[in-house]
């Protein structure tokens, strides 16, 4: 309790003015610490296990004692990065995660928007099924989309079936690449839109009255209202929702290793969280799973520095 | 500022060095293959994990009984039994490597699996002791060669599994087919049976059926890998393997079993379908039974050997199975052995045979069911006509994790790449988890 930040009098002196500071770093450092403590032990003990494990030759043998721990140094990362695979893997999971972000971003502000202007009856439905959407627990809804989608049995197929398209009875929609990919991104988008639209929501009915009332005294349409007013008060907002979703969404695992069983056939939909889960686990090489851990977590790192740019733009 | 950094970034370095990832210590009593003699401890806790079965009672009773005859025959001992499922054990048989206070003394295990625990140190060298125990000289050589590693055995066949070809009755005998001799002659038969019934697949079977394509490769001559000295080396991109896949690729086409719905199945995918009523012709083992019974086909079915590529000749066989071993780090070695040999013996082999239907591992015992039992006819003549294994090198956990084999079935079937393309790639992921 001594080193509650003073109040600060009009004149200090220079010297006080320094202890003031000190003594507010330090209180701050304290308020600091329990958080500090738990992303410590939590955050990066782990992540610096991580980065030793992926400097080792570290499979079950070794994890067991049985075989003699050998340094590797970087050969992990360099046997990583000259995988063809890797990197096909790599190209594969951005460009999903990317349609992934924009169609949960499109769908969710869309729904936002839409959400705004609706009498309250119908808002409170679709906030139930947005919310519905989101409760469920992933498992589970990837084997609702998979019953749904099912080749004999699915609700979807029988629907053209009966709308008189013979041709979709009996059709497959996870043996394509493509046609498996678009599956779980419609998944995907379906559970993970509420977030944003509740997000944007909460933005939208923040932004006060006048403003708008003001830009149309202005004689601005509506859409220029929309991308001159409404949109860069809503950036910040927008950003945030967009980074969260690419985290999330570059690190999809439940929905494709239950959609496309671990993978899809011969491995064609295979992200890099299913790809890094089948070396470590399955294959027990761990120090090569770490090596694909440590790269993914850099490859997000450099994603979020980049937001905290935007971020410091916008201020 | 530039050397801080330097400063720094050695630290980093040498902090990343200094501090080795962790290792369970492995300096638990070593266990001697020598035969005879007390090791470790003669009484308390016995504890043993055993899979958990779909239907698990019919296997509680056994054991049960197995059980309480190895306390009455040991006073002082308590034997705790743990079920497991099959499907989380390698997590739960890992965690028991990396710390040995937490391991059981015996544990069941798959006979795929066992090359992998060797190299972790899991389990107990037990060669001079089966080769002294009096019913071991019964066991059928080719199962007991799966509970072996470089010569040296390290567990008990518990019981085996082995697959054969399940056949409609009811479908044959309409459209006047007889059960094929040769797999040549298996392909048309299941042609013509699509051709008549186009809701059915002529043999359901898949791109991940794995115990479904090996005897393809090797009734054709071929096989997986050779061992060379302590090195293995993929022999998949051979003549003889290349043509059983194109062989078993000709099953996995619209005419047969259509490559949208068949490239993803496995085995127990397979047997459903067959069991569902949607299919000709199945290869499943004789632990698929039940699961066969239970479905719209019961009655309607009859199995012969799988054949090879003459007629009258059997395709070899996977031998699948579990054993029975004894953890190394157990301090209770004799007392696990002879629990082990109690519940792997002749005796509870056959009860489990009448509980489950496990098929036994003793020539003798076998025989015996088999007159029992006319249904396993088919199975013990394939059992008997010789089975082949897996490559027994732990970087087979990884080719298999990987799924190497059925992902170059699947690029063929569905036309990525052709036989020889796929199995030189095949062969080239292989040959670098050998390390050769």
């Amino acid at each position: 309790m001594t080193a509650q930040p003073t109040p600060v009098t009009p004149a200090p002196s220079p010297r006080r003015a320094s202890r003031v500071r000190r003594g507010d770093g330090r209180a701050a450092l304290r308020y600091l610490i329990p958080a500090g403590v738990v992303l410590l032990a939590l955050l990066v003990y782990p992540i610096y296990q991580l980065v030793v494990i992926s400097l080792y030759d570290y499979g079950q043998p070794q994890a067991s004692g049985a075989a003699p721990l050998v340094f590797l140094g970087l050969d992990n990362y360099a046997k990583l990065l000259s995988d063809p695979r890797f990197w096909d893997v790599l190209v594969t999971t951005i460009v999903f995660a990317g349609v992934c972000v924009a169609g949960t971003v499109l769908v969710g502000t869309a729904l936002a928007v839409l959400a705004g202007r609706a009498r309250r009856i119908p808002r409170t439905l679709l906030f139930l099924a947005a919310l519905g959407a989101w409760a469920t627990p992933t498992i589970a809804g990837s084997y609702v989309w998979l019953f749904l989608f099912d080749q004999d049995f699915g609700l979807v197929n029988e629907v053209f079936a009966g709308l008189g398209f013979g041709g979709m009875h009996g059709h497959s929609w996870t043996f394509d690449r493509y046609s498996a990919f678009g599956l779980v991104a419609g998944e995907i988008i379906w559970c993970s839109f509420p977030f944003v639209m509740v997000t944007m929501y909460a933005g939208i009915t923040a932004i006060p009255r006048e403003v708008v009332e003001a830009a149309s005294l202005d004689g601005a349409s509506a859409r220029r209202t929309a991308t001159s007013v409404l949109l860069p008060i809503l950036r910040p907002i927008l950003t945030i929702a967009t980074i969260q979703s690419i985290i999330w969404d570059f690190k999809v695992f439940t929905q494709i290793y239950v959609m496309t069983n671990g993978g899809g056939v011969a491995g064609q939909n295979l992200v890099l969280n299913v790809y890094a889960y089948q070396k470590a686990f399955a294959g027990e090489e761990y120090g090569l799973g770490a090596a694909i851990g440590v790269v993914m977590t850099v490859l997000l790192l450099l994603i979020t520095a980049l937001y905290v740019r935007a971020q410091r733009g916008v201020r | 500022m530039t050397i801080r950094r330097t400063v720094v970034v050695a630290a980093l370095g040498a902090l990343a060095i200094a501090c080795a990832p962790p290792q369970a210590s492995n300096d638990s009593p070593r266990q001697t293959a020598s035969a005879g003699g007390t090791v470790g401890a003669t009484t308390g806790e016995l504890r043993v994990w055993l899979f958990q079965e779909p239907t698990n009672a019919p296997k509680e009773a056994v054991v049960t009984e197995a059980r309480a005859e190895f306390e009455k025959a040991h006073p002082g001992v308590t034997v705790n039994v743990e079920y497991l499922p099959v499907d989380t054990r390698a997590s739960r048989f890992n965690g028991a490597f990396n710390d040995p206070a937490s391991a059981p003394d015996v544990a069941e295990f798959g006979n795929t699996d066992l090359a992998g625990y060797t190299a972790s140190n899991g389990f107990a060298e037990l060669t001079a002791d089966v080769k002294a125990w009096p019913d071991g000289k019964d066991l059928v050589p080719s199962v007991l060669d799966t509970a072996k590693v470089d010569g040296r055995t390290y567990g008990i066949p518990w019981y085996t599994g082995t697959r054969a070809l399940y056949y409609r009755t009811d479908v044959f005998d309409e459209l006047d087919l007889k059960p094929p001799k040769t797999l040549k002659e298996l392909t048309e038969t299941a042609r013509r049976i699509r051709a008549a019934k186009p809701d059915l697949y002529g043999i359901a079977t898949g791109g991940k059926s794995q115990y479904s394509f090996l005897p393809y490769i090797w009734a054709n001559g071929g096989d997986v890998a050779k061992q060379d000295g302590d090195t293995w080396k993929s022999t998949i991109d051979a003549k003889q393997a290349r043509a059983g896949l194109t062989q078993y690729a000709e099953l996995l086409h619209d005419d047969i079993c259509p490559p949208s719905a068949c490239a993803q199945l496995t085995g127990s995918q397979s047997v459903a379908a067959f069991a569902g009523g949607k299919a000709g012709m199945v290869i499943g083992g004789d632990f698929n039974r039940a699961a066969i019974d239970a479905g719209a086909v019961k009655g309607k079915y009859a199995v012969v050997p799988l054949p090879g590529t003459k007629s009258g000749s059997i395709a070899p066989a996977f031998a699948g199975g579990n054993l029975l071993g004894v953890f190394r780090s157990s301090d209770r070695y004799t007392l696990s052995l002879e629990f082990v040999e109690l519940l792997g013996g002749k005796k509870y082999q056959e009860k489990m045979f009448g509980a489950m239907g496990n098929m036994p591992t003793f020539a003798d015992v076998q025989n015996r069911v088999a007159k029992s039992d006319e249904f396993l006819a088919p199975f013990i003549r394939t059992a008997q006509a010789g089975t082949r294994f897996v490559p027994s090198t732990p970087a087979w956990t990884k080719i298999d994790a990987a799924g190497v084999l059925p992902t170059a079935v699947q690029q063929i079937a569905t036309g990525q790449l052709d036989v020889d393309a796929a199995t030189s790639a095949a062969a080239t992921q292989m040959n670098e988890d050998f390390g050769s």
